[in-house]
């Protein structure tokens, strides 16, 4: 390349490295690459070999052939951590969703007025520590002297034992993922339907559409792509769930919120079975993968 | 939303007015609903900040009374000064403000020098590379846990790295984060090349070009995606406590069914881990929703 060496002399330089065309991108991806391999790229097929082996007697890893996924299959802890984890996840994902879709509506709504502090506030919980909430969650709802029972109290309920019933363990979990995370999924949804340009709905108007059938016919079609997107990332979500079953409810009485994360963690960190850890992680990716695939043949489907 | 009645059309148009146009009956009814069910949304939103602020300046018996306190009490400092003292909790400050600044401002760098091959250079492999990073957003975390723990540990480690209870164990793994690479590339393809080769003309080096040129235009998008980086790290919870890393959230989650701090105290330290992003979130509220908006289109 072309320099006029007048204008290379009375820059001054700040010892930046001089890097022709050809050497810097390889320069410039370089450290991302490395981190990659080393904490990406290795963890993943380490893992994948380690879910194939068992420890033997002189505590050496040797290959066991699908002697770990086989355990998995019949290992009634982990079938017990999914279906906790897919009840959460098909009890909540719809109720966050579909609030986040109504405050959403309500918020683009013209009539509506301090827009900016409502969508500010609904947020906030989004930006919180999962464990400084998961412990405020606890406090909130403790079984005795609790915030939320003395609440229920006044109305003549309760007192509900939270920490104890399975059932309500259950419904405590899902009250705090939707506290965290039904104004993410608005904000995500407000701005696709601030896109949505005014005028269709003109002429929605004009040809006697009511609000509801607007709603459905025109706004549901219209947000498909960020509907189906917020689900699938919701989904994966709920199923690496870990915070919120190891610190608020410590995978709840006799297990019953006990999340495959969690389990993970107890099979890993707890016990040391490193081995079966990974092939619990290696099945879990397998069930995310199946679902967003179905989510997304389902989310096509219906156009 | 208010579903509009069907009026029939014997009514005087002027009777029809009042009851269904902007002002009407049914719309005003339709605004008083709309106001009341955001109001107690926002209510539930806000009351358990406002109830861990207030629980922080009270002892246990105070948090736990029926009818509870909602009035602020006078024992904030004792909670401070306890949790100082009798469990170290200035270390897990230093620690999680270390974590996160080092964290964030290197993941910054790594990814907007990555973006930036990807975006404006040919090169062997560009694809391949790109690919393989986009292919880690489908592989879900868990399955990286224990072989990243086992690097940390010196027992069965080919890299003979000893680093558990470091900061570096708990920076070093995420920094190159797909995401961010992918959003950078995203948004530097829109510089128009010839700025790129005004600045080549002028004999400026490649990476002078990118610290001068590319970075102060991509200000924004960098704004958006530091605070992003910026608050997962500090809220982030599970790596630190594999890693034994004493941070704000492994240290409220160890003061759990502590018998040396109560309940006050444990909600001093979680109003500890909040106000920080809080006051940021207040400051630099569009950077934060942009930053959220960019983890959605991340697909």
């Amino acid at each position: 390349m072309a320099r006029s060496p007048a204008v290379a002399a009375t820059r001054p330089r700040f010892g930046f490295p001089r890097l022709s065309r050809k050497v810097a991108p390889y320069v410039f991806i370089a450290p991302a690459v490395i981190l990659f391999l080393l904490f990406m790229v290795y963890p993943i097929i380490y893992s994948f070999i380690l879910s194939f082996q068992t420890q033997n007697d002189d505590g050496d890893l040797v290959f066991n052939g699908l002697a770990n996924y086989q355990r998995l299959l019949g290992d009634s802890k982990f079938f017990q951590a999914l279906g906790n984890t897919v009840l959460i996840l098909v009890v909540q994902v719809p109720i966050q969703l579909s609030l986040a879709m109504l405050l959403a509506v309500l918020l683009n709504s013209k009539y509506l007025r301090w827009r900016g502090f409502f969508r500010a506030v609904y947020f906030l919980p989004a930006i919180t520590a999962l464990a400084a909430v998961s412990i405020v969650f606890l406090i909130l709802f403790q079984d005795n002297n609790g915030f939320v029972n003395y609440v229920l109290s006044l109305l003549g309920l309760g007192p509900i034992s939270w920490s104890r019933d399975p059932f309500w363990n259950q419904v405590l979990i899902i009250l705090a993922i939707t506290w965290r995370w039904t104004g993410y999924n608005m904000v995500i949804y407000l701005s696709g339907l601030q896109g949505i340009p005014g005028d269709i709905y003109e002429s929605a108007s004009v040809d006697g559409a009511s609000r509801l059938t607007q709603f459905f016919r025109l706004t549901l079609p219209l947000m498909r792509p960020i509907i189906l997107f917020t689900t699938i990332f919701s989904t994966i979500g709920t199923l690496q769930l870990f915070d919120e079953s190891y610190l608020l409810t410590r995978g709840g009485p006799s297990d019953a919120t006990l999340t495959v994360g969690a389990y993970l963690y107890r099979v890993a960190f707890q016990r040391a079975d490193f081995p079966y850890a990974s092939t619990i992680a290696y099945g879990l990716l397998v069930i995310i993968l199946v679902l967003s695939i179905i989510q997304l043949r389902v989310g096509d489907r219906e156009v | 939303m208010i579903n509009q009645p069907k009026v029939s059309s014997a009514l005087p148009a002027s009777s029809i007015k009042t009851v269904v146009g902007e002002n009407g009956l049914w719309a005003r009814t339709g605004r008083v609903l709309m106001y009341l069910f955001l109001g107690i949304g926002a209510f539930v939103s806000l009351f358990p900040f406002y109830f861990m602020f207030i629980a922080a300046t009270h002892t246990s018996s105070e948090v736990l009374r029926t009818p509870p306190n909602l009035l602020p009490g006078s024992y904030l400092f004792d909670n401070l000064t306890k949790l100082i003292k009798d469990v170290g909790f200035d270390q897990a400050i230093y620690n999680s403000i270390l974590i996160a600044v080092i964290f964030t401002v290197a993941s910054m760098t790594v990814s907007s020098l990555a973006g930036f091959a990807f975006a404006k250079y040919k090169f062997k492999g560009s694809n391949f590379v790109f690919g393989a990073f986009l292919l880690t957003l489908m592989i879900p975390a868990p399955v990286t846990y224990v072989p990243l723990f086992k690097l940390m540990t010196p027992d069965g480690n080919p890299f003979g790295l000893n680093w558990l209870g470091t900061l570096q164990a708990v920076i070093l793994p995420g920094l190159a984060s797909p995401f961010g690479i992918f959003l950078m590339r995203q948004s530097m393809r829109a510089l128009p090349d010839e700025l790129l080769d005004a600045g080549r003309i002028d004999g400026t080096g490649e990476f002078e070009m990118f610290w001068k040129i590319v970075l102060p235009v991509m200000r924004p998008t960098l704004a958006a995606l530091a605070i992003f980086t910026f608050m997962t790290q500090w809220n982030s919870f599970f790596w630190p406590l594999v890693a034994q890393v004493k941070t704000i959230p492994t240290a409220i989650s160890a003061l759990r069914g502590s018998s040396i701090i109560d309940y006050g105290g444990i909600m001093t330290g979680t109003s500890l881990s909040v106000l920080p992003i809080l006051i940021i979130f207040l400051l630099m509220q569009r950077e934060f929703i942009s930053g959220a908006l960019a983890g959605s289109v991340k697909g």
